[in-house]
């Protein structure tokens, strides 16, 4: 049987505003400076400092998310030898990384709307002078909890744990019954 | 066209006729009109009946401040909202309205008879009539009060509208767009700041709109608000809100505001929103809100067709109506003059102008002299006349003695009142803004703030229009630069026919110390003068109490035309100053909220997440039955045709004890406890001792709460030496992690170890039976599932076809039993792998109810089924698990209290009941006789009964008071069909040596 096992992500009506990002590698990686050094040179991407802000680099992001904390983004193929990489980088140093890879799915919300739908359920500034490009923080859209990722003017990506994607979703859509048709 | 209706002039389109009807009867108005002035054009001024005597009431007011013309609009049975106040009712073609709070109709209702029993319904009287004798609250005074109580009827079905609900963020939010609130946007806007300007009303301009003689920069008002909303709305940075109210004023510049969508279309487009909830966080707030004019306080005053100086004005200015034809003006104030002027040029006879004051200002007496209208000075008015339309005024002189002389009777068919504005400060003062008494114009002012928050024109007592216009435009620019955007202040030429705005609140002069009838101050809320004076007779000095004993001020009116003249009256008899008397607070929201706008979004399929696992789809298929559990949906049993759910979980038990069953628990919570001191965390968070427990193994852990009860239990492997994959209850995952953290980050900062939720990134696949191990054996490569390599609560690494495996050897049925951890995407995969694989086997999917019944087999507790907030692990069996060396953990301290370890602590048992086809029902008491009499003894109560397939019979769990040392013995439980008797047993009945796990 041994390829009978399949991957499937919970499902996702594409619009032209909305898809469902594919499949990727996702660390919750935790730990004090040093661990973030190490970790960012194994990543080859140095680690945000500031707070809120991602960084990014060929299909690898890092979220900062607290000050001892980062959503770790890479290709799904990457899994294994990312894994590896940073096992070893960290070896010795304080710090905790965890498989998260599975725990949530990643949504592309586009178009000049998508920061007017966001608003309906998410309590934050999306104007791009307080949200802008590159800002990434945990918030909520209405009953879930996300992670929102502004990656250009019109976009936005959005971390959502699996079991509340369909809430998600399904609010949004009801939200953009409400734009001009 | 009847005579009510001008020729010309309005705001209105007299090319578009609309069809409407008010208690069946059809009626005709025009596009523009409200449902108060197409009414008024018709000759209408009964429209209701007030709240306690049911007295018939007219129009008060033009707008939201309307006290007495409450009313359905009717769409169909669903859509049929009450109270809505006739003055904000915009007209559509065939409107459909009633009256309310009247039986059998508006021109005779019953319940009048309310009015002539006043004398036994005075302020207070709920308080005072039905205190005895006491046994007649709920046999006769609470029945009639809960028929005569509320307001107005609800829909009948389910509300079928939409509701939307929105987040936003300004620098500049501007509550109110007439002439000071446009110009503050005008100013604020120009600075390049976010700017929301929002009007209760569906045209902007405010009081403009009934001001024709306005002109600002050289034109008409009306075209300067025109050309002033077109330059906003075209920018970028401005977003308008008519039709929307700012009801609420929340902490941090948090507004509240509801815009109103459809309801004033005749047919709303389908599927849209009826409302929108609008949570604007305001940088810089600016209240434009206006004024609101004081009706004047004398008996009769509430008669239909008397009504405010400025809503007859309106009336006639906006909507081109006249109120009547023979009028007499009562002015307190020289606005009244204004609205004398307006309608004797329409065409309306003014039958006399009754100034109560002993002279006007110097413009309003010169023009009333021109016009050749009847004044006179130092009036009072002792009553009115007309059953359900005012037919004549009752006017007096106040001489300079002080005395009150009769003076004339004035036939009439309107009465307009003019006592003078009051600021609408209900936003500021709901934002806990400290309110000045400005003494010029005897009113209440905004003063300091509590929020950053500007006050602007007409509500801060700066109401000439010039002087508004200016007044909004620095609080714009002052706004914004508050905000951090710079601009200068523009400048506007003005003009109007304008006359002073300043009364005196409080009641006119009577000849006695009480007047002959109801001289009303609150409308909405019935409330007289007398009332107030009887309060005060009864010792009542805080005005907060007057109002809650009164009820003045309450409710949805929230005074807005009450509040001062209650004050005055108030003050009057306490011979004190207003100030001194002081003001209510008032409450939000300034008009009523639907709750369909705070339910937003959150209805039907979308009222709470639903959270599915990654095998739902296919449980689903199965013809699975689910239930909720917190916000999950979990699988509860798998009926095949014809079965119930007794059957079907007898099968599915069957299968799990002879064969192999297969079982979802993906739901269960899971913590990655990570880092060098995750074991040092570990043994002072859990009662269990984590030091002894090797890499690959996993063992049953228990958590307390610091006061020694069982909070949360499950199995925590340790994956590496810095690593522990904890899993929770279902119910448990959320509030277990927060209490993780909490010790964490409050208690032992200094711990290097951090804590990752990760519930989702597994699907769990529990595979229980004696035949699991020959179901997965195929299917796994990489760990050697031998009872040698991989004994009970082994765990190891592998994989399952292309998915990595986290196999743990564990039971929660007494079988032998893994369970499958895989990473969620492939659950569903790995699911039906098994499920293919195990078909020769009879490989059966069980639910919650199976599990439910298996575990109960074997006595594993449930926590919050069998614990209850009280247990501890002593109580439930559990003290096996804690670790007797560890120097402390979370609760230990508090075991050790002599309560925790009292003699007749209730204790986990078993119960056999006689009749072995008897289940018990999970909560009932446990009594140590038969045939007792209540109340009786209770020394223990069920927690879990099941029909046990396994056993043959039935079985329950419960926790009895010293339980354990009452194996053996028979008990009783009482029931309403008689006692049952019971034997008490160990509270493990399957397999008490537990070798099956060992399989």
């Amino acid at each position: 049987m041994a390829s009978a096992v399949i991957r499937q992500a919970p499902a996702v009506e594409t619009t032209p505003w909305l898809r469902l990002l594919p499949p990727a590698t996702r660390f919750s990686f935790r730990g004090p400076a040093a661990a973030q050094a190490a970790a960012g040179t194994a990543f080859g991407l140095a680690l945000p400092t500031a707070p809120c802000r991602a960084a990014m680099q060929t299909g690898r992001a890092a979220l900062w998310l607290g000050p001892d904390e980062q959503l770790l983004m890479a290709p799904a193929d990457d899994f294994a030898p990312l894994k590896g990489a940073l096992e070893t980088a960290l070896k010795g140093l304080p710090h905790s990384l965890v498989d998260v890879s599975h725990r949530q799915g990643g949504l592309e919300l586009r178009g000049p709307n998508a920061a007017w739908l966001l608003a309906a359920g998410c309590p934050l500034d999306l104007d791009a002078s307080s949200f802008p490009v590159g800002m990434c923080t945990r918030t909520v859209f209405a009953k879930a909890d996300i992670v929102l990722w502004r990656t250009a003017a019109e976009s936005f990506h959005v971390e959502v744990w699996r079991s509340f994607t369909a809430y998600l979703v399904g609010m949004l859509q009801v939200v953009a019954r409400e734009l001009p048709k | 066209m009847n005579g009510w209706r001008t020729d010309g002039g309005g705001r209105i389109d007299r090319s578009r006729p609309l069809r409407f009807t008010f208690d069946g009867r059809a009626f005709t108005g025009i596009e523009g009109d409200t449902l108060a002035s197409a009414l008024l054009a018709n000759g209408v001024h009964l429209l209701g009946r007030s709240f306690k005597y049911h007295r018939p009431r007219g129009l008060l007011g033009a707008g939201s401040e309307e006290p007495n013309a409450l009313v359905r609009v009717v769409r169909d049975r669903s859509r049929a909202t009450p109270n809505l106040r006739a003055t904000q009712v915009e007209l559509y073609d065939g409107l459909v309205a009633e009256s309310q709070n009247r039986w059998p109709s508006l021109g005779f209702d019953v319940s009048a008879v309310n009015d002539l029993l006043s004398p036994l319904f005075p302020a207070g009287f709920y308080y005072k009539t039905f205190m005895w004798p006491p046994r007649a609250w709920h046999a006769f005074y609470e029945p009639i009060i809960r028929a005569a109580a509320g307001l107005g009827r609800a829909p009948e079905g389910p509300d079928p509208d939409r509701y939307a609900q929105r987040f936003a963020h300004c620098d500049v939010l501007i509550v109110g767009a007439g002439a000071a609130g446009l110009a503050a946007a005008h100013a604020a806007a120009a600075t390049g700041a976010r700017v929301m300007l929002c009007d209760e009303q569906p045209e902007f301009g405010g009081a403009l709109l009934s001001e024709p003689s306005a002109r600002i920069g050289g034109a008409p008002a009306a075209s300067w608000v025109a050309a002033t909303r077109a330059a906003l709305a075209a920018r970028p940075n401005v977003t308008l809100l008519p039709r929307t109210t700012a009801f609420g004023y929340f902490p941090h510049n948090l507004i509240g505001l509801s815009e109103r969508l459809t309801d004033h279309l005749a047919t709303p487009a389908a599927g849209g929103p009826r409302e929108r909830l609008w949570q604007v966080r305001a940088r810089e707030v600016v209240l434009a809100t206006g004024a609101i004019e004081r009706p004047l306080v004398f008996p009769g005053n509430d008669r239909p067709g008397v009504m405010l100086a400025s809503a007859a004005r309106t009336y006639l200015n906006r909507y081109g109506v006249r109120v009547g034809s023979r009028v007499v003006v009562v002015a307190g104030s020289d606005a009244g003059y204004a609205a004398a002027l307006d309608l004797q040029a329409a065409g309306v006879e003014i039958a006399a102008l009754a100034d109560v004051r002993s002279a006007a200002g110097d413009a309003a007496a010169a023009a009333a002299h021109e016009a050749k209208i009847p004044v006179s000075l130092r009036a009072t008015v002792l009553g009115t006349a007309g059953r359900l339309r005012v037919s004549s005024v009752q006017l007096g002189e106040v001489t300079a003695a002080g005395e009150v002389q009769g003076a004339a009777t004035v036939k009439c068919d309107a009465v307009l009142m003019s006592g003078g504005y009051t600021p609408t400060v209900h936003l500021f003062s709901q934002s806990r803004g400290s309110l000045a008494w400005n003494a010029e114009r005897n009113v209440f002012v905004p003063d300091k703030p509590a929020e950053r928050t500007h006050a602007a024109g007409a509500c801060r007592g700066i109401d000439a229009l010039g002087a508004a216009l200016a007044d909004g435009a620095a609080a714009g620019t002052a706004a914004a630069a508050a905000a951090g955007f710079q601009g200068s202040t523009p400048r506007f030429e003005a003009s109007a026919l304008e006359f002073g705005s300043a009364g005196e609140p409080g009641a006119l002069a009577q000849p006695g110390p009480t007047p002959p009838a109801k001289a009303f101050v609150d409308f909405q809320n019935d409330v007289t003068t007398n009332d107030l004076a009887l309060a005060a007779r009864e010792g009542f000095r805080s005005i907060e109490h007057i109002k809650r004993y009164t009820t003045t001020g309450m409710a949805t009116d929230q005074g807005k035309t009450s509040g001062m003249n209650a004050l005055g009256v108030v003050a009057e008899g306490f011979e004190r100053p207003i100030p001194e008397v002081g003001l209510t607070t008032f409450r939000m929201p300034f008009t009523p909220v639907t709750f369909g706008l705070f339910a937003g979004y959150a209805r039907g399929d979308l009222f709470d997440p639903v959270r599915t696992t990654p095998t739902h789809d296919w449980a689903r298929g199965h013809g699975a039955v689910f239930e909720d559990v917190g916000l999950w949906k979990r699988a509860r049993y798998f009926p095949k045709t014809g079965e119930d759910m007794h059957a079907a979980v007898a099968r599915e038990c069957r299968a799990v004890r002879t064969s192999c069953g297969l079982f979802d628990a993906s739901t269960l919570g899971k913590i990655e406890v990570v880092g060098p001191d995750a074991v040092t965390f570990m043994n002072r968070l859990y009662v269990n001792n984590w030091s002894t427990l090797a890499v690959g193994r996993s063992r049953y852990g228990i958590l307390l709460r610091d006061d020694g009860f069982v909070y949360d239990d499950g199995v925590v492997a340790r994956l590496a030496d810095d690593r522990f994959h904890v899993t929770t209850t279902t119910g448990g995952a959320a509030r277990v992690l927060g209490m993780m953290e909490d010790y964490l980050q409050t208690e032992w900062p200094d711990l290097n170890v951090w804590l990752t939720s990760t519930t989702e990134q597994w699907a769990v696949i529990a595979v229980q039976g004696p035949r699991a191990r020959e179901v997965i054996t195929p299917l796994v490569s990489g760990i050697d599932l031998s009872a040698t390599a991989l004994p009970h609560m082994g765990v190891a690494w592998g994989r399952i076809g292309d998915a990595p495996l986290l196999l743990f050897r564990v039971s929660f049925t007494g079988e032998l039993g893994f369970e499958l951890n895989v990473p969620a995407d492939y659950g569903r995969a790995v699911w039906e792998a098994v499920y293919s694989a195990g078909r020769a086997r009879d490989i059966t999917p069980y639910g919650t109810e199976a599990m439910h019944v298996l575990r109960a087999e074997k006595g594993y507790i449930i926590v919050g089924q069998e614990t209850d907030g009280t247990a501890t692990p002593d109580d439930v069996g559990l003290s096996w698990a804690i670790g007797k060396t560890k120097p402390d953990f979370v609760g230990k301290r508090s075991l050790e209290r002599p309560a925790m370890k009292a003699a007749g602590r209730k204790q986990l048992v078993g119960l056999l009941t006689a009749d072995p086809d008897v289940v018990l029902d999970e909560g009932a008491q446990l009594v140590e006789s038969a045939g007792q009499k209540v109340p009786m003894r209770m020394i223990g109560h069920v927690t879990s009964a099941y029909a046990s397939t396994a056993m043959g019979r039935s079985i329950a769990l419960a926790m009895l008071a010293g339980g354990r040392a009452r194996i053996g013995e028979t008990l009783y439980v009482p029931m309403p069909g008689g006692d049952i008797a019971v034997k008490v047993t160990a509270p493990v009945f399957y397999d008490p040596e537990g070798g099956r796990l060992n399989g």
